[in-house]
């Protein structure tokens, strides 16, 4: 086990180093000088030569790859650009708030859609599976943008059931009273996706040998849908929940927007918009560097689901 | 005796595709909106959506006209909306709308000409203005249906070129991995393993912080350059089976170049694929599309998409004006739910073995 542990690890070294190469050709390269987004609009050639010297791009293009290799091993990436923060200290507070969201967000989407893709599967080719999946169909391809605009704009803006925006101190008052309505909005946009993957996974097992003889020997439907069918229909669950976690850090970016919460994904538009590199460098990498350790995860825990699977 | 014509991958694809009824409606529904693209993009129609042929925010037909606001006689703001006591800004707005001009007993001598001027002003602007237009106006007085069609070519070419582009790499790099393998295989999946650890999102916004210039082609790019991960992966799969299948041999015994059993012999033998994942892109990008727009990283001012026509719309839902938030939002939905159900009937007819 911890031989297979320390052997993933070593496998992602050339894939990391790849992300911190295509984020530096990105941002070094592509990006031009950045001198020139920072000294602003009227800028003379005095300002430029001295904000080059402070940032180190008139440096060589590698000792510029080294200093950044090393901003990322020491979590050091200087000032945001923008506010003159800290990018450690923007990552370390804006990941609470994000988290506050996602945590209730993707337990609730992962039940709900168990349950739902379950029940479906009951009543698999009947008329009642076919319209629920058409109005999943027809549900996904309205834009989330559109959900938000119209949940906010009806149930907190007209009704005032929810905040319409806004954060407050305490934990228990955000999950409460400011992250209801995003989490009903995520859930209402990720449920319908969410129960047709399932459903597939589900229906995948659900014409498997096994499924015959647990019916044959007698158990209720019921028993077999959720203990048999339910137990191997885990692996597929766990690996699209596991994987999804990181990138849902930054999918959350427009609930974040609109309810003006501080999380990573609304920073991450901030410093996109306001050209801020060196925190989107820094989410980019720290993003993809969870995303592998995730997928690392995902593997040690099907053994824990499926005592078959030897990790070697 | 005749032996039947038999009937290839694609007769048979047809065949299973025209008995299934959701599907050949929903071609009917993309191929209306792809006609209408073809016939805005061409000037045929909307060439004129520009055109400020209502009052501004002239409401839906069906609806009325709107009782008449005075918009621009001085002195008498127009009718303020009733507080919300839900609004988070409501004491800020009731502040701003409390007299705060003192005039200190000076009175305004041009007021008498100004009310003048408004009053024939308003007529003249209004002259000629509809009231009402069919599904009504956005605050410019542009008809909201010639719009959404001209936002929807827009958001249309923007997903369909992007998917191209996305499917043509996808294709390219999956052809060169699963036919060479090797070194060549190693590189490719290096590749492959950096953009999938990326969620594309976080790389689409990067790729837009850096580009910098807004523009229809720069979305391109940054749709087509960041989506091409999974059409590589399925085709590189297909390549690696058939590499060894006897017909492939055989072309190589004739003498086929390595490009020509690539993309002649093989490709035509998996463009099922590339097709199939490039209707399934194509709805992602319209999505991704409207997204960047309305976030302002998309369109550049000037030019209408759903997602620029959407970012207006949300201001105006908060006066009360919802026809453009519709109009858009019923366009997209119909033509990526018709372009969802195609996709799947388009799949299983395609690829009978998955059900």
């Amino acid at each position: 086990m911890f031989a297979y542990i320390v052997r993933r690890l070593w496998q992602m070294l050339p894939t990391m180093l790849g992300v911190v190469l295509l984020v530096f050709f990105l941002f070094n390269w592509v990006g031009g000088d950045p001198a020139y987004i920072l000294a602003g609009k009227m800028a003379n050639a005095e300002s430029i030569a001295n904000i080059r010297r402070q940032l180190g791009v008139d440096q060589p293009y590698y000792v510029q790859l080294w200093i950044f290799i090393q901003q990322i091993a020491s979590f050091d990436f200087g000032l945001s650009w923008a506010t003159g923060e800290p990018v450690a200290n923007i990552i370390a507070t804006r990941l609470g708030p994000s988290l506050t969201v996602l945590i209730p967000l993707t337990v609730l989407e992962t039940v709900i859609g168990i349950a739902l893709a379950l029940a479906v599967a009951f009543v698999r080719g009947s008329l009642t599976d076919r319209v629920v999946m058409i109005a999943c169909t027809v549900g996904m391809s309205v834009s989330i943008l559109i959900y938000i605009i119209v949940f906010q704009y009806g149930l907190a803006y007209k009704l005032g059931w929810f905040p319409v925006q806004g954060w407050g101190g305490s934990f228990w008052e955000n999950l409460l009273r400011y992250s209801t309505l995003p989490i009903v909005i995520g859930l209402a946009v990720s449920i319908a996706p969410t129960l047709r993957l399932f459903r597939s996974f589900v229906l995948d097992e659900a014409g498997q040998d096994y499924v015959r003889t647990a019916r044959a020997k007698g158990l209720s439907e019921r028993r077999v849908m959720w203990v048999h069918v339910l137990r191997n229909a885990a692996i597929p669950i766990i690996t699209h929940v596991m994987s999804n976690l990181p990138a849902l850090l930054i999918g959350a970016f427009l609930l974040e927007r609109f309810f003006g919460i501080p999380g990573i994904g609304r920073e991450v538009i901030l410093a996109v918009e306001r050209s801020d590199f060196p925190v989107i460098k820094a989410i980019t990498v720290y993003v993809a560097a969870a995303t592998m350790l995730f997928n690392l995860l995902t593997d040690l825990m099907y053994q824990a689901v499926d005592p078959r699977v030897q990790l070697t | 005796m005749t032996a039947p014509a038999s009937v290839g991958l694609w007769g048979l694809a047809w065949r299973r595709l025209r008995a299934d009824r959701v599907a050949m409606a929903s071609l009917a529904v993309v191929a209306a909106f792809l006609l209408m693209l073809l016939l805005s993009a061409t000037g045929l129609i909307v060439a004129d959506w520009e055109d400020e042929v209502g009052v501004n925010y002239a409401p839906p037909s069906f609806v009325g006209a709107a009782p008449a606001v005075p918009a621009m006689v001085p002195a008498a703001p127009a009718q303020p909306l009733p507080d919300n006591p839900f609004d988070p800004l409501a004491d800020d707005i009731r502040a701003l709308r409390a007299p705060t001009v003192d005039m200190y007993g000076v009175a305004d001598p041009l007021a008498a000409d100004l009310a003048q001027l408004g009053v024939s002003g308003v007529a003249a602007a209004g002259a000629g203005k509809l009231a009402t237009l069919p599904f009504g106006a956005d605050k410019w007085g542009h008809d909201i249906i010639k719009k959404t069609i001209k936002g929807g070519e827009t958001s249309i070419v923007v997903g369909l070129v992007s998917a191209l582009l996305a499917v043509g790499l996808g294709t390219l790099f999956g052809a060169l991995s699963g036919y060479c393998g090797g070194a060549v295989d190693d590189f490719f999946n290096w590749f492959y393993s950096i953009f999938t650890a990326i969620p594309s999102v976080l790389m689409i916004l990067a790729v837009a912080a850096v580009l910098q210039q807004k523009g229809v082609v720069t979305i391109v790019l940054i749709l087509g350059l960041t989506g091409w991960t999974g059409p590589y992966r399925l085709i590189r799969a297909e390549y690696i089976k058939h590499k060894a299948r006897e017909y492939v041999l055989a072309a190589d015994a004739i003498g086929a170049s390595h490009w020509r059993r690539m993309f002649g012999h093989i490709f035509p033998n998996v463009s099922h694929v590339a097709l199939v994942q490039m209707s399934i892109l194509v709805v992602g990008f319209i999505k991704a599309e409207v997204i960047l727009s309305f976030l302002g990283f998309g369109v550049p001012v000037g030019v209408v998409s759903w997602g620029s026509m959407l970012n207006e719309a949300q201001n105006e839902l908060i006066l009360g004006r919802w026809w453009q938030l519709t109009a858009a939002a019923i366009a997209m939905a119909m033509l990526v739910t018709a372009f969802s159900l195609f996709t799947d009937a388009l799949r299983d007819a395609l690829d009978p073995k998955v059900k």
